[in-house]
């Protein structure tokens, strides 16, 4: 389709409204409400723009670029006076109850609102009205709520209710009024309500860490990252100053995270600024760095065993298979884990579907959840499910002849019909009200009501349900399977492998493992913890250990036996989790926000971070390199040594430029105050820092913005636009892939190559046994000790519980509240009973990754 | 021998003439109210410290020699938890007055700020602020922006009040 925008020909889509066209053409038209993961509502009025119908239509008319739709032969005028006017007009009225305290107000210096009052040209004030005011709310731990500031656009509304499906959030009064917030003070409960302070165009949501600890959004440095609470690997931004990380935002990939992300990933990075051990102890007194050295080189040569970590990333894992050699490496979880995600990449590897990105479930036409409870174990999956539920929605209102980008009209053409969704969980989901079957079954089942779906597509015998959803997504143009390991089962993600093979090459096929690094590890082979511990009983050695928080991932007396048939037990680790206690010798190092280093996705997708925030620990894989007489001490050194040791992972040295590439600057051009903050009095006054790691400069010298490689980019922006608002700057179109590619490389890919291909592998079958089945609980908050670890998450992380199907406590003669003994063990929380838990099933947090049996009885 | 006679009348005169060089630094030149030396920070007439901890004279520094980090009151207010200048750096431009908003950051007609070692030149808030209004008396910020300005701004809504 061919328009002509300012006088320039454009050959556009023409699927789109005038506004993201333009947009997405690099042409900036002002506006305020539209948001292009929220689409057109046509509130604000600010897009005004001429329109004329063709060549001879020599007067056109203002329309609201967002609200209409692009035709052949259009032609555009921006900056057509009366529309310049009228916009001018459109936020000299939207600003009169503002109150302009940019001064005083966290958004300042990123703010959209203030982009667009430059740019609509509107700077002195003609209203003499007094100016209505609010009051605010107290909306828990992540934000802040300044409602004076709030110009009525319903962003955070649109986001909050119809993106996200919150339900505490409203728009109460009316006329000029209209006030946003909860009927009662609290957090918010949702987990994506982080996101409002950058879906919010102006300063009435921010974040509240970044509040309290607050720095112009020039004065901080800003580094490219990859969040560590879960496999899906969203991309986020850390902002830090003076050595305090200051706020993490999301960072536009278009095959990930787009413009969201949840709590766990906003707020999970600051577990950086938790208290940490910052010195090596041994046996809990503090020793020197060269003593905890020495004693490390010792341990080493005793021929020490090697626990990975499913939370660490690919060079750490990897430096310390190399250390100890590949048959005395093991994973940290257990077996069933360590064997289900080895499983999944191999699963993912075969094909013959596709391999699902988080962007492919947000379009889908039809979804089969099998077993996971994804908003606990990879929350921005579960959102990108929500928008795969409005499918049909759009299909019914694009019937009626109405656009998917005009969100409001959707919602109403659509008539709430939704999506063929089935998501078949244990217990009951909070995206039951976006499915279309809410399906309950026990944990050992679902696998079973996979299987029959697989049969009912590959035409057998099957049960009613299993067929309804065979043929939805039989009939579907883009089916995606999801499972996952958060039931610590592998009957889902067999089961799953089963239905997308039986869809074809049209399904796609996710698979979500338990942590960030689940797969780096995977793929460097290693059994899991029980191996360890039968080789460490037969043969007692000392044992480098890398992650302090084990019990979380395996079973109590499996870690308990490892730790007593040690002889030794080195700990690397940057929480003090349970273990640290235990450990002989205890090192510190870097929080994964203070290092570098690559985490491979649930696509097998290697993606690199950086160091947000300097340190003076040193990353695990730095301190383990010298251990075993290697020479390297920077990222690419030791991602060489990884090329060179397993040539099938070679590849992710591609993930980003090395430290060699021409530098990119982590501070704004406008960065201030470098010669006070922490330089003033020094002679001779200090240099920035080096990182050897990355060509990331801390200091404003090097690319900026877009010049930068998307791998190394820190932020998109252009003069005039500053705010998260203007992400679309970065990507190729509104809601495209990054300019210049989506960073990453692909591990995996189906068709049997890729790392770790050991031919088809056999699919795995879950144990029965005796007693209670663990049926493990998941947070959208808090999944591990590392998250609990962040100061604003460890406010909403729930406590732990324990609950019973009401029947199995009578059974056991407990009631409700009464403490339970877990194999002998006193259980971390007192009884509940819900008649939703399978009988036979013990519901269990911080049982994550497995399940297993276990006996209860009432303690006494 | 005429000319000689002349210069000696002529130097001669000068003896009676009134001093123009001053003794500094036993006696002060008097500056001008405007002149660009040491920056000082001020307080409103209620005796309250002016600065919101806005950051803008830090953005303006062309020597990056300003540092400032904010706090907030429990309602609402900012203020500077620490204000740095250092003077080792400060090139006197004036640019910081300029962009402050609140009259709060002001040069005054002290030039004399030269020391041995660059550290004490480092000012922090409790050096830079004053107790009076400096040059913009009667001034008052939180009167014509940010929160609770009395007069031009009406109750706070009950947003449970459907009524227009």
């Amino acid at each position: 389709m061919k328009i002509t925008v300012n006088g320039r020909p454009l050959e556009v889509e023409g699927t789109k409204d005038l506004l993201t066209t333009c947009l997405s053409a690099g042409i900036e038209i002002p506006h305020f409400c539209w948001h292009g993961d929220l689409g057109s509502v046509g509130a604000c009025r600010l897009c005004a723009v001429r329109v004329h119908d063709g060549p001879e239509d020599t007067e056109g008319r203002i329309e609201m670029a967002c609200m209409t739709p692009v035709r052949e032969g259009q032609r555009i005028e921006v900056m057509d006076p009366e529309a310049e006017r009228f916009r001018a007009r459109i936020i000299e009225w939207l600003m009169v109850n503002h109150p302009h305290d940019c001064a005083v107000c966290e958004e300042g210096g990123a703010c959209h609102l203030q982009d667009m009052v430059v740019a609509s040209g509107h700077h002195r004030r003609r209203a003499e009205v007094p100016k209505r005011t609010h009051r605010n709310q107290d909306h828990g731990p992540f934000l802040t709520q300044e409602m004076n500031r709030c110009i009525g656009c319903y962003r955070c509304l649109r986001f909050y209710r119809d993106y996200t499906g919150g339900k505490d959030f409203e728009v109460l009064g009316a006329h000029d009024r209209v006030w946003f917030g909860r009927t009662e003070p609290g957090a918010l409960e949702s987990p994506f309500a982080g996101n409002l302070a950058e879906v919010c165009p102006t300063g009435v949501f921010d974040d509240r860490w970044w509040s309290r600890h607050y720095a112009r959004p020039w004065d901080m440095a800003e580094t490219p990252s990859i969040c560590a609470n879960c496999s899906v690997g969203c991309n986020i931004t850390l902002f830090e100053r003076g050595g305090t990380l200051r706020k993490a935002q999301n960072r536009t990939h278009g095959a990930i995270n787009g413009s969201f992300l949840c709590d766990r990933g906003r707020f999970g990075a600051l577990a950086a600024e938790a208290a940490r051990p910052t010195h090596p102890t041994r046996k809990g007194a503090e020793i020197l760095w060269t003593d905890a050295i020495a004693g490390a080189r010792a341990l080493v040569a005793r021929g020490a065993v090697g626990i990975g970590s499913p939370r660490a990333c690919l060079e750490t894992n990897f430096a310390l298979r190399r250390l100890v050699g590949e048959d005395r490496f093991f994973a940290g979880c257990g077996a069933a884990e360590a064997a289900l995600v080895a499983r999944m990449a191999a699963i993912l590897r075969q094909g013959p579907a596709g391999i699902a990105s988080i962007r492919d479930i947000e379009r889908a036409d039809a979804v089969l959840v099998l077993g996971e409870d994804l908003t606990g174990t990879a929350p921005r999956a579960a959102l990108a499910l929500r928008q795969a539920a409005r499918d049909a929605e759009r299909r019914l209102a694009a019937e009626k002849g109405v656009p998917e980008w005009m969100d409001a009209a959707v919602r109403v053409a659509g008539e709430g019909r939704r999506s063929p969704v089935a998501l078949v969980t244990p217990l009951p989901d909070v995206l039951d009200e976006v499915a279309l079957w809410p399906l309950r079954r026990a944990p050992a089942e679902v696998g079973a009501f996979g299987q029959a779906v697989a049969a009912a597509l590959r035409g057998e015998e099957a049960a009613p349900e299993a067929r309804a959803v065979a043929e939805a997504l039989a009939a579907a143009e883009a089916p995606v399977v999801i499972a996952g390991a958060g039931l610590g089962l592998a009957g889902p993600a067999e089961a799953a492998a089963a239905v997308a093979a039986a869809l074809g090459a049209r399904a796609r096929i996710a698979l979500f493992p338990p942590e960030a690094g689940s797969v780096g590890l995977a793929l460097l082979g290693g059994t899991g913890l029980e191996r360890a511990v039968a080789e460490l009983e037969a043969d007692p050695r000392p044992v480098i250990l890398l992650d302090a928080s084990l019990p979380d991932r395996a079973p109590a007396d499996i870690v308990d036996r490892l730790m007593t048939a040690a002889t030794e037990v080195m700990l690397l680790d940057w929480l003090d989790g349970p273990l640290a206690a235990r450990a002989d010798l205890m090192l510190p190092v870097t929080a994964p926000a203070e290092t570098s280093g690559t985490y491979i996705n649930h696509e097998g997708r290697a993606q690199r971070f950086f160091t947000g925030r300097p340190s003076d620990l040193v990353p695990a894989w730095r301190l383990l390199a010298p251990l075993c007489g290697a020479t390297e001490t920077t990222l690419d050194e030791i991602l060489a040594a990884l090329a060179h040791d397993c040539p099938d992972l070679a590849v992710v040295r591609e993930a980003a430029p090395g430290a060699e590439a021409a530098p990119v600057a982590r501070l704004p051009a406008r960065a201030s105050g470098r010669t006070a903050f922490d330089l003033a009095g020094r002679v001779p006054e200090g240099q920035p820092r080096i990182d050897a790691d990355s060509a990331l400069a801390w200091s404003m010298e090097g690319a900026q913005g877009l010049d930068a490689p998307p791998a190394l980019r820190t932020r998109a922006e252009r003069p005039g636009l500053h705010s998260a608002s203007s992400a679309w700057v970065g990507t190729e179109g509104v809601g495209g892939p990054v300019r210049g590619g989506d960073p990453g490389v692909a591990l995996l890919m189906a068709g049997g190559t890729g790392p770790g291909s050991t031919g088809p592998g056999t699919p795995l079958e879950d144990m029965p046994g005796e007693g209670f089945r663990t049926l493990p609980l998941h947070d959208p908050f808090a999944a591990t000790a590392a998250d609990r670890a962040s100061p604003p998450l460890a406010e909403r992380a729930p406590g732990p519980r324990l609950v019973l199907h009401p029947e199995d406590a009578a059974a056991l003669g407990a009631a409700e509240g009464v403490r339970l003994l877990v194999d002998g063990l006193p259980a971390p929380a007192s009884l509940a009973l819900d008649p939703a838990v399978p009988r036979g099933h013990v519901a269990l947090t911080g049982a994550r990754g497995y399940a297993r049996f276990v006996t209860l009885e009432v303690a006494p | 021998m005429k000319g000689i006679l002349d210069s000696i009348l002529r130097v001669g005169r000068m003896v009676f003439a009134p001093t123009k060089t001053v003794e500094y630094p036993e006696v002060k030149l008097p500056l001008a109210p405007r002149t660009r030396g040491r920056i000082v920070l001020t307080r409103d007439p209620d005796g309250q410290e002016r600065c919101v901890a806005c950051n803008l004279c830090a953005a303006a520094c062309p020597v990056d020699c300003i540092d400032v980090v904010k706090a907030e009151t429990p309602d609402g207010r900012w203020y500077p938890e620490s204000f740095r200048i250092n003077f080792a750096r400060c090139i006197f431009c004036g640019y910081c007055e300029e962009a402050c908003p609140t009259s709060a950051i002001q040069l005054t007609p002290d030039v004399e700020l030269a020391d041995y070692r660059r550290g004490s030149l480092q000012y922090e808030k409790e050096d830079l602020l004053i107790s009076g209004e400096g040059k913009h008396p009667g001034y008052r910020y939180w009167d014509v922006a940010g929160k609770a300005i009395a007069g031009k701004q009406s109750d706070p809504v009950d947003p449970k009040d459907l009524c227009p």
